[in-house]
């Protein structure tokens, strides 16, 4: 019964040979789509209030942010606190924040320039006004409420 | 001496150290794109300004206290009532709305609300305002405003889908592609009028 007794063969070996190329397509994606964060945060990574009205930020250039949260050194104490560029700073140098971004665009694109606030759900409200107040004082009205995208809700 | 073949260089680490340079920036990399509320802040007021005299019943007030509770025209509400109430404030049209132009733009015949007397009399008119304690937490506030917008695009999707058969998100979204396209400019623009977003954020009541 020479049929059954077939020697098997063994195995032959996955080809692995276009792995490092599969690997290194991924790779490329990767590094092309990633951005690294240009400032690291001062303050506690806010916790975004979730949203289903949201709309897209568009002309990434053209946004300033302004984080508030609460302070990641605690000796800086509790309770909000406001970063503007790498600084802790108060509701006063918001002006001087804003401007400073306008003297890096041309003329033309200032109209088109939002400022986004990124706070944290449980900062106060009354942190934010001081900031809208400068804000307006000083003229920069295009204003995003940093908020995520939910389809619904929890109430 | 015969010359000797130079060794093939041994490239099955390659892999390796790919998978560790992927594995880098698999963790560090941030897909999420940027949103959010989107507001238009009010212009400084003149020092000389009267604020013009808007009668009550146009006014549709929320009250939010540093306990996250909300007060509605002087009356406690749940937030998942909010929308409803909001969309009966707006759509209500009582009567004549504002003059634009010299031209008056005449009774809301677009609105399905009660046409009460005693509420907003045209949404042109209707004036949402929000005043908050400085208490507040800020993911109330969100939560409110999220509610107020989502009444008006009940509302504005309502009135483009009656007249155009598709819904307000829809041509936008069609607007957003074909951004030249002036016919559905015009539809936006259309839509968009027939029910403003007015939203007044007053001055938060003080702590103190």
């Amino acid at each position: 019964m020479s049929k059954f007794g077939k020697k098997k063969k063994p195995m032959p070996a996955v080809n692995t040979a276009s792995l490092p190329d599969i690997v290194f397509m991924l790779l490329f994606f990767f590094m092309v789509t990633t951005v690294m964060r240009e400032t690291d945060l001062k303050i506690e990574n806010p916790t975004l209030p979730n949203a289903t009205e949201v709309k897209k930020l568009e002309h990434k250039s053209l946004v300033s942010t302004i984080y508030v949260g609460k302070a990641k050194d605690k000796k800086l104490g509790a309770g909000d606190k406001i970063q503007l560029n790498d600084k802790i700073a108060s509701p006063d140098d918001v002006t001087a924040f804003i401007l400073n971004e306008r003297s890096q665009r041309s003329e033309a694109e200032h109209p088109y320039m939002t400022t986004s606030i990124k706070a944290d759900v449980e900062s106060s409200v009354g942190t934010i006004t001081d900031i809208k107040l400068k804000l307006r004082d000083v003229g920069a009205l295009k204003l995003s409420l940093s908020s995520r995208k939910m389809t619904e809700v929890k109430q | 001496m015969a010359r000797r073949e130079t060794p093939e260089i041994n490239a099955g680490s390659m892999a390796d150290i790919a998978f560790l340079l992927l594995i880098f920036f698999l963790v560090t990399t941030t897909m999420d794109v940027d949103s959010g509320i989107s507001k238009k802040l009010s212009e400084k007021p003149p020092k000389d300004y009267v604020p013009p005299v808007i009668k009550e019943k146009n006014i549709f007030e929320v009250n939010i206290n540093r306990n996250n509770e909300m007060l509605v025209e002087g009356e406690t509400m749940k937030l998942e009532d909010l929308k409803e109430a909001t969309v009966k404030f707006i759509d209500n049209g009582g009567g004549e709305g504002k003059v634009v132009d010299g031209v008056s733009t005449g009774p809301c015949d677009y609105c399905k609300g009660a046409r009460s007397l005693t509420s907003s009399v045209h949404p042109n008119m209707a004036i949402i305002s929000v005043q908050s304690d400085r208490g507040t937490e800020y993911g109330m506030y969100i939560k409110v405003q999220n509610e107020l917008l989502k009444a008006y695009t009940e509302l504005r999707n309502r009135l483009a889908l009656e007249k155009y058969n598709v819904s307000y998100n829809q041509l936008q979204d069609d607007f957003k592609k074909d951004s030249k396209n002036e016919e559905l400019k015009k539809k936006v623009e259309f839509v968009k009028m027939r029910y403003p977003q007015i939203i007044s954020d007053a001055e938060p009541t003080s702590v103190n």
